[in-house]
């Protein structure tokens, strides 16, 4: 197998499934960061950059080559023309849904940060078992 | 026949109701007991009116419910069953008079809880005593044991704590693997229903599993029963209060465990098919054991109840044994021998209690000469002690002498030698304490100031004196208890010897006694 | 009548939006608003009952019109009616019990009320952010029992996560961190959950349970269904706490806000466990071979968890932790239940989500209460604590012999049906672990009782003063655990309609019997 071969298949890759192995990398950052950090704060960063990966991934494959945006503009009647809206709109809703998850989390560390004046796991449980 | 009667229930759950009023009526004490009594008086009524049709070979029968969505909240009057519920039912009576009189001349605290906690394991012994099927056994046998563990920390002791405890480690755990071989048998067999005989049959599973499964759903009764290694919680529950232990570890907790194996080896898997499995001979030589060991161990005690609970592990055994030969006569002598031992043990029960709450001696080397004092007390004591040990014209001669004619008819002379010993040795382990009590003189002086016990206590205590003797002149006295074990024992034995054969042998071995 | 689904979850969400507005005119019309739109839940859920039994078809109900492709649907059938009727019970009366807490102040010593675990100001942002979060928990767990859209269940699950991680973070200091917790694995859950709808969307191209069901008949081998029920595992896993994604749940449930705890408790981990129940039977199947592959994995995960959530559960001082590491071991039931795969399986599982609820309910309304009287939640401070509050006691006594097993209380029967099931699909090992962990579970919760019942009364100083006429609590909070006590036994009592009329009719149609 030659460097043009391995390099067409990489190629290929890429482009058929290139955009899910993003999304894979994405999401498994977002559980590295969620299990790794300390701080609360980058924890919950690295929980947004994971749903951000979910909404990624339903968008990717409600793709589709030549879709259109699916707006009935009155020309084309052909379903298979547009690109699916459904995983759009649920994504609408799952954005939503994140928003509000990070907005009760921010709330939770401010009480912590005010509480006990930091949001460094070590140092918040060393403070709390006092 | 069987007549659909919901008076089965009635019986049980009056002193359900009881012990619910008696809860609510914690404040005005002869409110409270009064309906101990009253509850009493009506279970006895009720349990008793069923008798003559049961004589005549009818049952009562009645569910209430699904317990499950295929087995049925049931209970029915079976000779056997109604043998049970009339001696429970009849011994509460003076019992609960008997209680009355001690904790309040004891002046026990918390007697509220006592007494509705007692109620319902009276509930759950008759409710045991009736089932139909081994899931509504399973739940009073459980009920039974929930109800009896405040009975046993009563005294809320450090002692009491651990002997609740043990009790319950013994009882629950058991219970699991009892709930485990139920599960079991309804799986192999597609019914729970209690039939004379045996519902089990060789075909359902293999030998080991039916073997296994024979002792899965025995331990929980041996337990109850006191069978000798897994006997410790008797003794150690003996902290409870005296009418606890009269009526709980004499009568309604250990008869409970001796009529579960009754239940499971004549109804369950019935005397033929155990044969065959060969595994009702394990649980008889360990019942021949206990009987030696527990009088053995009975002998050494010194404290006057803890003694009596050994012999109560003895007598049980006698029960066990005499189902687990699988004999006609044997059968028909461990039936009786429940209502013999309940009679007798609640007697000398009562007797030790009134001797604590009187002089407050519990120990029997300190009771020089107390039986001058106590005449009454410990003349029945005398009396039950020799019925014990087996003597003629007291209740225990009869029982035991069938299940020495069974030991015969089945030819074990081990058997005939254990329960001649243990006649030797019962005698060794309560003559003493008759004769500390009277002849031996009480140099302190310290029982001058006392007398006989208070009449609350000393009643029951005649009244079941005295039936134990009419009951060992005619054993028929009464609800025709005899003929009610005779008619169980039939059942459960139809066809499995000839009866010609029962005769002779019984015959001969009477001859050569 | 046409739009009784609706109305169930609608009203309490409805009734969200307009508590805040409304506790600003009136600090307690919030309040009302709430306590009105659950009974009227409830109402209509009773209703729903009826009409499904009655008709003995399931109710559809099409949101906005909308066919089911396309529209949002709601499916009540055999199988969650009942769960409904629960989860509404449960949050109509945990709502008036939850009254009381925000009335009157305690009587804390200053430095006390510095470490006092939970908020009791009385301000109409708390009182009214609390009911209007209580109400959209209530909205979210009804709307994921009853919706048969895929989307539409994460959004409801959603709605009850935010809003629990509000209630839990109520309650004090400590309680922050097992809040932001929790919702740091919630949401790796959800997003679990995502995928897995994303991975069945992308084959099939619909999003309603029944149509998909229809639809993945046809690819039951695919590996998108493979990696679809591997991340509904970990998904359902982590919100219904099951072992060893359990991680968050011991925390939360202990520091959650104290009028909250017995919604949190009793219903998160269920409604997740029904819709695991949707996934593994009604959507995928049974039939597919890596749904017969996760069952052996859910089931394995949930013996684990029986036996060391029990282990851990005894090895806690705080009654709440040993409540909330128990529910690890009772999610474990049903954990196993379903692993059975087998008709007497899934009653066991969903009759255990039943029984469960209300027995974690009424447990945390019991310690609720005494942190009301006496702000005391060590088992070692409980002695004595059927003097101070005797029906509390009573409740606390039945629920916990429910926990045990003990019949006739419900725990018994979800034991009977999973020995059942398990006996039926040749698991013999579970046998084994439902009997050590029922003992491990006597251990701890008769621990309790007998710190309650045979310790000496521990000093307790009054914190807020007792109910009226002589009760021990006020009536809003007596009467929800008085009545909660009853239900325990009241469903195992009708466990054998409960399974034969009710649940063994909505069974998957592989399965029924």
């Amino acid at each position: 197998m030659n460097s043009a071969d391995i390099f067409g298949l990489v190629n290929d890759f890429l482009a058929d499934r290139g955009i899910y192995a993003l999304v894979l990398i994405l999401f498994f950052l977002g559980m590295f960061g969620m299990i790794v950090c300390k701080n609360y704060l980058k924890k919950l960063m690295s929980m947004n950059i994971m749903q951000v990966s979910i909404i990624f991934f339903f968008l990717c494959f409600a793709q589709k080559e030549g879709g259109m945006i699916p707006v009935l503009d009155g020309i084309t009647n052909d379903p298979s023309a547009y690109i699916n809206p459904l995983p759009h709109a649920l994504m609408l809703t799952a954005i939503v849904v994140s928003l509000g998850t990070t907005g009760v989390a921010l709330a939770l560390l401010m009480r912590l940060k005010d509480k006990y004046g930091t949001v460094e796991e070590d140092e918040l449980l060393g403070r709390m078992s006092e | 026949m069987t007549i659909i009667s919901i008076r089965p229930f009635l019986a049980v759950g009056v002193s359900l109701l009881a012990a619910f009023l008696i809860m609510f009526s914690g404040k005005r004490p002869n409110l409270r007991e009064s309906f101990t009594v009253i509850a009493s008086l009506i279970k006895m009524v009720l349990v008793f009116s069923m008798v003559p049709a049961v004589l005549e070979g009818d049952v009562y029968e009645y569910t209430l419910f699904n317990i499950t969505d295929t087995v049925g909240f049931t209970l029915r009057t079976d000779a056997a069953g109604m043998l049970f519920a009339c001696v429970s039912s009849f011994l509460y009576i003076p019992v609960a008079f008997y209680g009355i009189g001690y904790m309040r001349g004891h002046h026990e605290k918390e007697q509220t809880g006592f007494f509705a906690a007692f109620a319902v394991c009276i509930s759950a012994a008759v409710g045991i005593a009736l089932s139909a099927n081994l899931l509504t056994f399973f739940v009073f046998f459980e009920l039974l044991t929930v109800a009896t563990y405040p009975l046993v920390f009563h005294a809320r002791t450090e002692d009491a704590r651990f002997s609740g405890r043990k009790y319950l480690i013994y009882t629950l755990s058991t219970g699991q693997f009892f709930l485990a071989g139920i599960g079991v048998t309804y799986y192999i067999a597609g019914t729970l229903d209690f039939k004379a005989g045996g519902f089990l049959a060789s075909d359902m599973a293999p030998v080991a599993i039916l073997q296994a499964l024979f002792f899965l759903l025995v331990i929980a009764g041996a337990v109850k029963a006191g069978l000798m290694p897994i006997h410790g919680w008797l003794p150690s529950a003996m902290v409870a209060p005296t009418p606890v232990s009269a009526l709980l570890h004499a009568v309604a907790v250990v008869k409970a465990g001796a009529f579960c194996i009754i239940r499971i080896i004549g109804y369950v898997y019935g005397p033929a098919l155990l044969l065959e499995l060969g595994a009702a001979q394990v649980l008889a030589y360990i019942a021949a054991a206990t009987i030696v060991v527990s009088s053995l161990i009975a002998m050494k005690q010194d404290n006057l109840k803890r003694r009596l609970a050994y012999s109560t592990i003895g007598q049980l055994s006698y029960v066990v044994l005499g189902v687990a030969m699988l004999s006609p006569m044997g059968m028909l002598g461990a039936m009786y021998h429940i209502v013999a031992h309940a009679v007798m043990k609640i007697t000398l029960f009562m007797c030790a209690g009134a001797v604590i709450v009187t002089a407050h001696k519990e120990n029997i080397s300190e009771m020089n000469g107390i039986g001058r004092k106590m005449p009454i007390t410990f003349g029945c004591f005398t009396v039950t002690s020799l019925g014990i040990a087996g003597m003629p014209l007291v209740v225990g001669f009869i029982s035991k002498w069938d299940i020495l004619l069974g030991a015969l008819e089945i030819g074990k002379p081990v058997y005939l030698a254990v329960l001649l010993a243990s006649a030797l040795l019962g005698l060794s382990y309560l003559m003493p304490v008759c004769y500390i009590a009277f002849f031996k003189k009480d140099e302190s002086g310290e029982f001058a100031k006392y007398g006989e016990a208070d009449k609350r206590m000393l009643i029951p205590i005649c009244l079941t004196a005295v039936l134990s003797v009419v009951l060992g002149i005619a054993p028929n006295f009464g609800v025709h208890l005899y003929n009610l074990a005779e008619i169980a024992a039939d059942a459960v034995m139809a066809g499995f010897y000839e009866p010609t054969l029962i005769v002779t042998t019984g015959f001969a071995g009477g001859v050569l006694l | 009548m046409r739009h009784l689904p609706v109305l169930i979850p609608i009203l309490p969400l409805v009734s969200a939006m307009l508590c805040l507005v409304f506790s600003k005119i009136n600090r307690n019309l919030g309040k009302y608003i709430v306590i009105c739109a659950l009974t009227a839940s409830l109402a209509s859920s009773v209703g729903l009952f009826v009409q499904v039994m009655r008709t003995g078809e399931s109710v559809h109900y099409y949101m906005g019109g909308w066919q089911p492709p396309l529209g949002i649907e709601f499916v009540i059938d055999e199988m969650n009616v009942l769960i409904l009727v629960a989860i509404a019970t449960v949050a109509l009366f945990v709502c008036i019990y939850s009254q009381s807490f925000f009335s009157g102040k305690p009587k804390l010593a200053e430095s006390d009320r510095e470490e006092a675990n939970f908020l009791d100001r009385d301000t109409w942002l708390e009182k009214g952010g609390f009911y209007a979060l209580y109400a959209l928990l209530s909205a979210g767990l009804l709307g994921m029992t009853i919706t048969g859209d895929m989307f539409n269940l994460y959004v409801f699950l959603e709605i009850a996560s935010i809003s629990g991680y509000g209630l839990i973070a109520l309650g004090g200091d400590k309680s922050v961190l097992a809040s932001f917790r929790y919702l740091l694995l919630g949401t790796i859950a959800a997003s679990f959950y995502l995928l897995a709808v994303a991975y069945m969307y992308s084959i099939t191209g619909t999003l309603n349970m029944a149509d998909m069901g229809m639809l993945l008949a046809s690819h039951k081998d695919s590996t998108n269904v493979l990696l679809a029920v591997s991340m509904l595992i970990i998904a359902f896993g982590i919100k219904m706490a099951l072992f060893p994604l359990h991680g968050w749940q011991p925390d939360a449930y202990t520091y959650a806000h104290p009028a909250a705890a017995p919604l949190i408790s009793g219903l998160m981990s269920k409604a997740p466990a029904l819709a695991m129940m949707r996934y593994m039977f009604y959507i995928i199947g049974v039939d597919s071979p890596y749904v017969g592959k996760a069952l052996t994995v859910i089931g394995f995960l949930g013996a684990c968890g029986i036996i060391l959530g029990s282990v851990m559960a005894n090895a806690q001082k705080d009654f709440r932790r040993m409540l909330a590491y128990s529910s690890v071991a009772q999610i474990g039931y049903i954990a196993v239940g379903l692993s059975l795969g087998n008709a007497y399986g899934i009653i066991a599982a969903v009759f255990h989500i039943l029984i469960h609820a209300f027995m974690k309910s009424s447990l945390f309304m019991v310690i609720g209460a005494v942190r009301y009287r006496y702000d005391e939640v060590m088992i070692d401070k409980f002695g004595g604590l059927n003097k101070h509050l005797p029906l509390t006691t009573v409740t606390l006594v039945i629920a916990a012999l429910s926990m045990v097993g003990i019949p006739p209380t419900g725990g018994f029967f979800s034991k009977w049906y999973i020995i059942m099931g398990s006996l039926e699909s040749g698991h013999y090992f579970y046998l084994v672990v439902l009997i050590i962990s029922s003992l491990l579970n006597a251990v701890y919760f008769f621990r309790v009782l007998e710190t309650v019942f045979v310790n000496k009364d521990a000093e307790l100083t009054e914190i807020r003063p007792a109910g009226p006429w002589k009760f021990e609590l006020p009536l809003s909070m007596l009467v929800p655990i008085v009545l909660f006590g009853i239900i325990i036994i009241a469903i195992g009592v009708l466990n054998a309609p409960i399974a034969a009329d009710v649940l063994s009719l909505g069974l998957p149609e592989v399965l029924a019997i």
